[in-house]
């Protein structure tokens, strides 16, 4: 068990500061893993949970939370991560989420697009 | 008591007016000729001392600050507690009635203390209750002296109105001692050279320069330092385009040595506290780390506020300030510089160049995140800001820089925490306006990043700036809520297992939603918003640089990302 938390762990930390990404078989690779959810109900449970809080109405991060979305982490990791988690992030009983609530609100991070290129944004060209 | 505080330099005093200064108040805009100082129109007290913070942040010196004896000083204590932990000097005059028979009614013995400094001694350096013309002239100069001795503080002067009111014949010559500051206490040679001697041995030194750099010429020493010794500094006013800023502080986990020059909370530089239900402190630095550390703080502290942070014992420990020791420690590290030493720390400095550059790169990738979202988010609206600033001389004077904007030079920022010094919310609404103030004989444009519950604790600071003309454009960070406090109060919902919905209870300012443009405008202050749409943040902006730069206020009120 404690291993498997210090890999959660580790997952998280390393989606924490990686920068955004953009593969496809990736994000392939994580909707096999991940629960049927409602994407709708999940926006609204981001927002009513107050997931955006720390990591932003689109899950872009902030000064308080690491970006989650776009491709947000295996479902797996991420649920682990909610009922366990290893930073400062305050735990996720079941009795608060429900597995079908992460579910959801995984669905709603899933759909979330992938930003432009900063090339492509003259305000952030080099 | 004008004589004196002109003679101390003093170009404004701000306050809130009170009738226990009434007669230094008339003397200054009458005998005084309302010159130099100049009376700044505040509307509480709490403002006129934070703008005294602001101003001292930049100008390097106090502006002076009057108030009222008892509810005046209730009025301004906590910003007198902001400078206190914030190590900033601000001179304050406090009116108060001790003579009985001079209270002419109920209000002025209700606003009438037997010791009328003692409510605030605990966070102030000095003060004094002059019973005589000479004494208030040898307290007030005594008073800027201690103010500016490095660790600066506030101080304050009670002027009693006994000694205000009384008739001073015209042949009476009252002698003004000359001031002369201080020299800053700097670093004795022996543990100077030993600080030299453990970073140039180290393998990766890391300078955490929280408040060392006070001027520009600290700025160009912490540069020098960093480059003899090719490390990286992970805080401080150091420029951010400098292939040794790190400001992510992630470094510091590399660390053999670490070096705090006037580091605030050294041991919270090093720790990350985890709050859950059982909190526990992790070390961020390995085992055996070096702390070394320079700092004025401990040669003045005191019992009862807690802002001395958690003990820590560094291996070298000089209690002197940094700035004024820095000369001395550049040039011990360049007598160590060997041949042998030259090529480790020329191979440091390649490493260090190569991971600033991916964070930079980092943190423009990152910027795209949330671009086009509404509420706008904070990366779109500091990219929006930097495109009106870039070009101009410039100053942030609230709220916190971007990673991606170019900081070369020390007033470009008010310092590590952009806050006040001891986290007391209401202090950026007047500080931006006091520091503004200091840069407008510049013709800096000065912008601030204002959030929203701190402008709603004395948004009165608004017509101040309108009223004397202060040039500052304020772009509000409007999250509708005081989103630190929704996260505690779901951190205990979420300890307590009871469901989160009701976290927002009572730290939301929603419903209605505050229209900060007409507050603005209601203060006499041009302004716009709110704004939600990332497309529409550039014009607003513009526009309200084109007031800014006529030398007039304006505010820009633009709905955000949470935090």
């Amino acid at each position: 068990m404690r291993v498997s938390l210090i890999f959660i762990a580790a997952a998280v930390l390393w989606a924490q500061t990686r920068a955004p990404e953009r593969s496809k078989q990736q994000t392939t690779r994580k909707d096999a893993a991940a629960p049927a959810g409602d994407a709708a109900k999940g926006k609204k449970l981001f927002t009513a949970t107050g997931c955006y809080e720390c990591h932003g109405y689109v899950g872009q991060g902030g000064t308080a939370g690491p970006r989650i979305a776009p491709d947000p982490i295996p479902f797996p990791a991420f649920s682990a991560y909610l009922r366990h988690p290893a930073n400062q992030m305050p735990p996720y009983t079941e009795k608060v989420a429900s597995n079908q609530d992460l579910a959801d609100i995984y669905a709603y991070l899933k759909t979330i697009p992938q930003p432009p290129s900063p090339d492509s944004i003259p305000l952030l060209k080099k | 008591m004008v004589q004196v505080l002109k003679s101390l330099g003093f170009e404004y005093v701000a306050a809130n007016p009170g009738s226990s200064f009434r007669s230094l108040h008339e003397s200054l805009v009458n005998f005084g000729g309302n010159i130099n100082p100049e009376f700044l129109t505040c509307c509480h007290e709490e403002s006129a001392v934070a703008m005294g913070d602001g101003y001292a942040r930049i100008e390097g010196k106090p502006l002076a600050v009057c108030a009222h004896s008892t509810v005046g000083l209730q009025h301004a204590s906590m910003a007198i507690y902001n400078a206190y932990a914030g190590r900033v000097p601000v001179f304050l005059v406090l009116g108060n009635t001790v003579d009985i028979t001079l209270r002419r009614n109920l209000g002025d013995w209700d606003h009438s203390a037997q010791d009328a400094a003692a409510m605030v001694r605990d966070y102030t350096k000095w003060d004094d209750l002059p019973a005589s013309l000479t004494q208030f002239a040898e307290s007030a100069v005594r008073a800027y002296r201690i103010a500016m001795t490095p660790p600066m503080g506030p101080v304050v002067l009670v002027a009693d109105s006994g000694l205000q009111e009384s008739p001073v014949p015209e042949t009476t010559r009252i002698p003004i001692p000359k001031l002369t500051l201080m020299s800053p206490p700097a670093g004795d040679s022996a543990a100077v050279n030993e600080i030299a001697r453990l970073l140039m041995a180290a393998e990766m030194p890391v300078i955490v320069a929280e408040r060392a750099v006070r001027t520009a010429a600290g700025m160009k020493l912490l540069v020098e330092l960093a480059e003899t010794l090719q490390a990286p500094v992970t805080q401080g006013k150091f420029p951010t385009d400098h292939p040794l800023s790190h400001p992510d502080g992630k470094v510091i986990a590399d660390a053999d040595v670490v070096l705090g020059m006037e580091v605030n909370d050294l041991w919270g530089a090093v720790h990350v506290y985890r709050d859950q239900l059982h909190g526990s402190a992790r070390s961020l630095i390995r085992p055996g780390v070096k702390l070394l550390s320079i700092s004025p703080n401990e040669l003045y502290i005191k019992s009862n506020y807690q802002n001395f942070q958690r003990f820590t014992d560094p291996e070298v420990n000089i209690a002197a300030d940094a700035e004024t020791t820095m000369p001395a420690l550049i040039e011990a590290c360049k007598r160590l510089l060997t041949a042998d030493r030259k090529n480790a720390i020329a191979e440091r400095g390649r490493r260090l160049t190569q991971r600033h550059a991916q964070a930079r790169e980092q943190a423009r990738q990152a910027a795209t995140l949330a671009w086009d979202a509404s509420p706008v988010s904070w990366q779109r609206l500091f990219a929006e800001v930097w495109e009106l600033m870039k070009d101009q001389d410039w100053a942030l004077v609230g709220g916190q820089p971007s990673r991606l904007w170019r900081i070369d030079r020390h007033y470009q920022t008010m310092g590590v925490t952009g806050s006040g010094g001891a986290g007391g919310v209401g202090f950026t609404a007047p500080a931006s306006v006091g520091a503004a103030l200091a840069h407008r004989k510049h013709g800096r444009l000065c912008v601030s990043i204002q959030s929203d519950g701190d402008l709603l604790y004395a948004p009165g600071v608004l017509w101040t700036a309108a009223h004397h003309r202060i040039p500052l454009l304020i772009v509000m960070h409007n999250n509708r809520a005081y989103h630190q406090e929704v996260m505690h109060v779901q951190r205990m919902a979420n300890r307590h297992q009871r469901g989160i919905e009701n976290a927002r209870t009572g730290t939301t300012l929603t419903n209605p939603d505050i229209d900060f443009a007409a507050i603005a405008k209601g203060m006499g202050v041009y302004s716009e918003g709110p704004i939600s749409a990332p497309k529409d943040l550039a014009a607003a902006l513009r526009r309200g640089v084109d007031v800014v730069r006529k030398g007039e206020p304006a505010l820009v009120d633009v709905v955000t990302q949470p935090r």
